[in-house]
Formats: C-alpha cells, sequence, structure tokens
C-alpha cells in the first residue's frame, strides 16, 4: 500500500469557457463606457431582486430552507465518492448510460462520440451552464455538427454571435429593440414587419422552434440536480423548451458537474423551494422534469450523462474555497452584487459572472490562471451576495481568501520586487519603531506645501496614482497624532491632580437627595 | 474513458482527506401544513390565477360540463388510456383520440392536435404547481406537451399545502412534469410572455367530492 501524504499528484485544472480573454479591470473598464447595458443591467437586476423580496418573505421557514440546504450541500461534498457510486448504480439500472469526463476535453469528446454514433448533425439544447462552461457549442460546431440553443434568451444569444452575461437570463444586456433586430436578420422567415412587442418576439421564436423539436432526434441538456438514492434527474426551467427537447428526441444526454448531487428525494423539499424563489423570483417556475433512466415509450430512449469534473475536484481541495461548490446557479449573488451591475456580465470573462464568478472560476483554473487572478477583486465586499445566496455560501470571505492566495502565487513567481513590495518593505520598517516614524513624520508639512492652496492632493507618482485616478487625497495635518498625544501630556503634567480632582467634582451636587 | 471515473474519484477522496466526520442534516423547515380543505382550494386558486392559467372549482357531479365547457372551441383532442370515459363522453364534436405505450400518437398527430385532457397526482397550494407523474389517468409527457391546450383535472384529496408533503405521495421512478401556470419566458427585458413552447392555455379543473 502506498502511503498518502494528502497533497494530491494530480490537480485537473477546469479548462474550456473557464477563462478571460483580458483581465478584469480591462474589460470592466470597456463595459462601463456602454449606456444602453448599464441601463438594461439596472433595469433588470432590480425587478428580479424585488420578487425575489417577495416571494422570500411569504415563506416563514425561509431561514430553516437555508441552513437545510447549506447543510445538505456540506454532506453532499463530505460524502461524495459513495454518492455518486449509488446515483451511477441506480441511474444504469433504469437503463441510462454514465461516462466520466475528467476535463472539458473530454467531455467534449464523449458528446461527440455519443452524437456521431447516431448518425445526426443537427442537435437541440436546452440551456445548461455546465455545456456552456465547457465550450460544447463552439466545439461541436467546428466538427460540422449544428448545436441549436432553444432557450429564448440563449437563442437570442446564440443568433446575435454574442456571448451570455447572466446566468439566468442570459440575454439580460439586450433590449427589445435589439432582439428584434436579431431576429429579423438571423431567423429565416421572419416577417420584415417584425415589431419589438415580447409577445411578437416570443411567438416569432416558437414558431421557428417547434420544427426543429418535432424533428430532432438527439438533445443535449445539462441537469439542475442528479439524486443519488433514486439516480433521478431534474432540469428546471419556464418556457417548454426543456420538456421538448427531454420528451420528444430518441437520444437525450446529459452533461453534469459531480457536484449536482443530491443525497435523497426529500431534498427536493429544499431546494426546489430554494430555487425558484431565488432565481425568477417565483413561487415556483413554469416547468420542471424529473427522469430516472429510461420509462417505456415516455420519453427517449437512449440516456446518456456525462459526469463532469473540470476542475471541480481542484476546487473540493481548496478547504476553504470548497463551499463554493454548493452553488445551485441561481444567479440571486449577481442581482443584489453593486459591481455586477455597473460592469455586466461580460466583463468577467467566464461562462459564471457575478460574485459566484469571481470566486467558482479562479477556484476550477487555479488562481495562477493569469487570466482569473483579477476575478476575486472585483468586489466591494458588501456581503449583499452572502444576504442573499440560497445556500449560504460565504462568497466575501472566500474572495479575501482567494485575494491573498493571489498576492502568495505572484510573490513566488515574481523574482525582482514590485512597486508595491518595496511600498510594504518601508511601512513596515518605519512602523515598527517609533524612532523610525518619528523621523518620517517631520515630513508632513512638505505633503501640506504638495496639496497646495485648496490643501487637495490629486496626483501622486507610480502605483499610489491608482489610488489618486478616482480620488483626491486631503492634505496632511500639521502634526502627527504621535506629537498631538506629546503634547497632551506634557500638558496634563503641568496641571498636575488639579485636572484630575476637577474633572471628578465637576458635577457639583446641587442639593442633598434622599437625605 | 473507462480510467476517469477512478481518476476523479481518487482525487475527491484525497480532496476529502483529513476533514472532519459529517454531522446529521437539520430539518428544521415546515414539513406539513395547516389548512383544511376549502383553504387548499382557495389557496390553489388563488396561485393558478396568478400564473394566468383559468381554473374552475366543481363538484364531481359538474366535471363532464366543465370538461366540455373548457373543451367547447377544440376540434381534435387527445387522452392517455387510463381516464375515465365517462369525463370526455361530454366533449360531442371533437375527435378524441387515446394514447397509450402500446400504442402511441405520433408526434405530427399530436402537434395537429388542439387540446389535451389529463388528471394530474398532486397538487401544491402554496406554489400553484400540479404534478403529473406518467401514471395510466395522466400519460406519456408528449401529450401534454405538444398540443396548445391542456385541460387538467385536479381530485381536491390531492392538493397538498407545502412541497414536502407531496413528495413521498410521488413515484420517483415515473417520469414527471411539475407544471405551474401556463408556457412562460421573461427572457426580454424580464417582461412575461405567456405561451412559448408548452400549452399556451392551461385550464384547470378542481373536483371537489360530492
Ligand atoms: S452563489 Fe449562491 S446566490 Fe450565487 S448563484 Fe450560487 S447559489 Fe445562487
Amino acid at each position: 500500500m502506498s502511503i498518502n501524504l494528502g497533497i494530491p499528484a494530480v490537480r485537473t485544472r477546469g479548462e474550456g469557457n473557464l477563462f478571460a480573454h483580458e483581465k478584469f479591470p480591462t474589460a470592466a473598464k470597456r463595459e462601463l463606457k456602454n449606456q444602453q447595458l448599464r441601463a438594461n443591467l439596472r433595469h433588470a437586476t432590480h425587478t428580479i431582486r424585488d420578487k425575489r423580496i417577495n416571494v422570500v418573505s411569504e415563506l416563514p421557514d425561509w431561514e430553516d430552507l437555508r441552513e437545510s440546504g447549506s447543510r445538505i450541500k456540506e454532506n453532499v461534498m463530505a460524502r461524495l465518492p459513495e454518492l455518486l457510486e449509488q446515483f451511477e448504480a441506480a441511474f444504469t439500472a433504469r437503463g441510462g448510460v454514465i461516462h466520466w469526463a475528467n476535463d472539458a476535453t473530454e467531455a467534449n469528446a464523449i458528446v461527440t462520440s455519443l452524437i456521431r454514433a447516431t448518425g445526426e448533425t443537427e442537435v437541440v439544447k436546452v440551456k445548461s451552464m455546465a455545456t456552456q462552461e465547457i465550450g460544447l457549442n463552439e466545439h461541436l460546431e467546428s466538427l460540422g455538427i449544428n448545436a441549436i440553443e432553444t432557450d429564448l434568451a440563449e437563442l437570442i444569444v446564440q443568433l446575435g454571435h454574442d456571448r451570455p452575461s447572466h446566468i439566468l437570463v442570459p440575454a439580460i444586456h439586450k433590449n427589445r429593440t435589439q432582439i428584434r433586430d436579431i431576429f429579423r436578420a438571423e431567423i429565416p422567415n421572419a416577417s420584415p414587419d417584425l415589431t419589438d412587442n415580447p409577445k411578437e418576439l416570443a411567438a416569432t421564436a416558437r414558431a421557428y422552434l417547434r420544427e426543429k423539436f418535432l424533428n430532432a432526434k438527439v438533445a443535449i441538456s445539462g441537469a439542475n440536480f442528479g439524486i443519488a438514492e433514486t439516480g433521478t434527474l431534474g432540469v428546471v426551467e419556464s418556457e417548454g423548451n426543456g420538456r421538448m427537447c427531454l420528451t420528444l428526441p430518441e437520444t437525450l444526454i446529459t452533461v453534469m458537474g459531480i457536484e449536482k448531487i443530491l443525497p435523497r428525494w426529500e431534498d427536493l423539499g429544499v431546494f426546489m423551494q430554494l430555487l425558484p424563489r431565488s432565481s425568477t423570483g417565483e413561487r415556483m417556475n413554469p416547468y420542471s422534469s424529473l427522469w430516472t433512466g429510461k420509462n417505456g415509450q415516455d420519453g427517449p430512449q437512449n440516456i446518456h450523462l456525462v459526469m463532469l469534473d473540470n476542475g471541480r475536484t481542484r476546487a473540493l481541495a481548496d478547504k476553504n474555497g470548497r463551499s463554493a461548490l454548493h452553488c445551485i446557479r441561481c444567479s440571486a449573488c449577481m442581482n443584489v452584487c453593486p459591481v455586477y451591475e455597473r460592469t455586466g456580465g461580460h466583463a468577467y470573462g467566464s461562462t459564471y459572472p457575478g460574485p459566484i464568478g469571481a470566486i467558482l472560476s479562479p477556484l476550477l483554473t487555479g488562481i495562477t490562471a493569469e487570466e482569473n487572478s483579477s476575478l476575486p477583486y472585483a468586489s466591494s465586499l458588501c456581503g449583499a451576495c452572502f444576504d442573499a445566496c440560497p445556500v449560504k455560501i460565504n462568497i466575501p470571505e472566500i474572495l479575501i481568501d482567494l485575494r491573498a492566495q493571489d498576492v502568495e502565487a505572484q510573490h513566488s513567481v515574481r523574482k525582482a520586487p514590485t512597486e508595491m513590495d518595496v511600498l510594504m518593505k518601508g511601512a513596515s520598517w518605519a512602523l515598527s519603531s517609533g524612532t523610525r516614524l518619528k523621523f518620517l513624520e517631520k515630513g508632513l508639512p512638505a505633503g501640506r506645501l504638495l496639496a497646495g492652496k485648496d490643501q487637495r492632493i490629486s496626483w501622486l507618482p507610480g502605483i499610489a496614482g491608482g489610488w489618486t485616478s478616482s480620488r483626491d487625497i486631503p492634505a496632511p495635518p500639521q502634526s502627527s497624532f504621535r506629537d498631538q498625544w506629546a503634547q497632551r501630556e506634557k500638558f496634563q503634567k503641568s496641571q498636575g491632580p488639579q485636572l484630575f480632582q476637577q474633572s471628578q467634582a465637576s458635577p457639583k451636587p446641587t442639593g442633598k437627595q434622599g437625605e | 474513458m473507462v480510467g476517469a471515473k477512478e481518476d476523479i474519484l481518487s482525487r475527491v477522496r484525497v480532496a476529502l482527506q483529513g476533514d472532519a466526520p459529517v454531522t446529521d442534516i437539520p430539518r428544521d423547515y415546515r414539513q406539513s401544513g395547516t389548512m383544511n380543505q376549502e383553504q387548499l382550494i382557495d389557496h390553489l386558486t388563488d396561485r393558478l390565477v396568478d400564473y394566468k392559467a383559468e381554473v374552475k372549482v366543481v363538484l364531481a357531479t359538474d366535471l363532464q360540463g366543465a370538461i366540455a365547457e373548457f373543451l367547447a372551441n377544440a376540434r381534435s383532442v387527445v387522452v392517455p388510456h387510463g381516464l375515465d370515459a365517462q369525463w370526455i363522453a361530454g366533449v360531442a364534436d371533437a375527435d378524441v383520440v387515446t394514447d397509450s405505450s402500446e400504442a402511441p400518437v405520433p408526434v405530427d398527430q399530436l402537434n395537429a392536435t388542439d387540446a389535451v385532457l389529463t388528471s394530474s397526482a398532486v397538487s401544491v397550494a402554496e406554489s400553484g404547481t400540479i404534478i403529473l407523474d406518467g401514471t395510466p389517468t395522466q400519460g406519456r409527457r408528449a401529450i401534454s406537451l405538444v398540443p396548445d391546450q391542456h385541460v387538467c383535472v385536479v381530485p381536491a384529496s390531492t392538493i397538498v399545502e407545502i412541497l414536502p408533503e407531496a413528495l413521498p405521495r410521488l413515484q420517483p421512478s415515473h417520469p414527471q412534469t411539475w407544471i405551474s401556470g401556463p408556457s412562460a419566458t421573461s427572457d426580454i427585458e424580464l417582461e412575461r410572455v405567456e405561451g412559448v413552447h408548452g400549452p399556451r392555455r392551461l385550464s384547470v379543473i378542481i373536483v371537489e367530492d360530492a
């Protein structure tokens, strides 16, 4: 037997669409200039936020549900190997076939070979974060397989040759007029008189996709959960496109992250109360489908499931960050995030935007993935995401931990010290000795001179300029706190015990009470 | 990828090494409701109307008439093979076809069918959710999906108040559809539009025992 040292030899790094093409600050700066985007986002996030608060306040046991949800997920992580085995046994017993994928490349290859086996070149798809994460559509397209997104928002994004910007409403950055223009240009047979009325736009999508649904032989989906005790998979949706994909084709291929397991059937009683209320702000989403392997003539005859790691085991190994895997992708955290509201989802680069993206992406890829190292800084640490999260993921705490990991990683990589390192070294030298600090404080009046007449400093050199580029610094005081304190002591000593007595005696009794 | 499973599981085991043993899961959330049947019916009706479904509450003796009224404009109706034949007997002018696992109606024909009539397994008043579980009175999932109108009968005795009460009444191995209002989207500027891909008209009949 080999001795395990607790250090995993290989930690597969998440790949696919988990990376930003550019660092968050660069992307955010550009996105912030887009007035239309900001207006659309503000409207959308505030609408869902208000709805969420209303339906959450209807439940007297909301906090109990959150607590159970959080603890169930903790339990799942702790028992993952056994639950995965249990799920596989139950799913397989009902005629389903399971495939395991270490990373995006393997998952894409499995899905491709399953589609090829059917001889089809066009497949219909239900909205799924996992398939987006692995870049399945792009991969299939490169091999001549057309994957049609059937969720309205995903269709808008796909037809617009765009990227999703929100995990629940991926086209949140587009308004109705922009959507009308996309449909007019891209949907065959769309009426040239199509208006921007949402009803008309939805009807156009319905007509276009109906024909696809009726003829599709293969569908691809994600799953909101897989229940270990029964082998059941579930998809939660609104439009019925999910039901179409899960019911009509002959072959159904589902891609699901290994963390989506729930132990028991009764756990749905927790998660199906938490999820719809937190995501769309509805008491329940219009449609949920549950299937357990194959069932007679009801639904697809070939049922496949791809179990995906893609960095999840790496995140699991990070004991402080592990709870990011509890995420049920409700999107409540992004709807309350002041940073997301202003930058939008594209700035985060990865499939997962907003507060959860800022922790999940670097956890899946490793903080040393250069493009994702700036994500943990994309937060004001206000804590709104933690309050909103239905499974109580402490996002701010994980952000801070990842920032520390980033700083450490940077240090071990770099040889020459940075300006920040020099500054910090200097600060530590000065602050660790009273004499040194005293000496430096003699420079304060020079700062007042620099501040000029208005007593504000609006430009500093080097990295300190990062601070003054967005705000002014008030001029330093005439004397330091330490000087003022010393003065005070001196004064008190010169006044002797008098001062003490005076203050003791000050509220002089004006009469005799109680005698 | 035979090896991938072992790779993944072994990485999971290593990641978990040295952890404290798992603790019990607290379940302090509500496990049962407090409403009587009359309140349950009112509550469910309220929720369904909020979702833009049409609702009738009738006595068992009036069920046939209520069904006929909802199906007044349908030229063709599909029913699952286990449905009580009396339910559809009042619908005079429509072609009625019966679907079963042995003789499934082809999807093109379903697409040309105006309406479907089914029963339901359990309903949750608090969230306005009607659950179909693929048993013979509800049929294959395709029949309640493709036609444009779904007339769904909810026996009052199958209504519960909250979701945790509904789950023990369901068979996990049966394919299930949970329905809360007609098909809808909010993808365009968060404005709710009813009727995208599923039935655009959901007509619910809650039947009280006579
Ligand atoms: S982190 Fe929490 S709030 Fe954010 S998407 Fe995941 S479950 Fe929802």
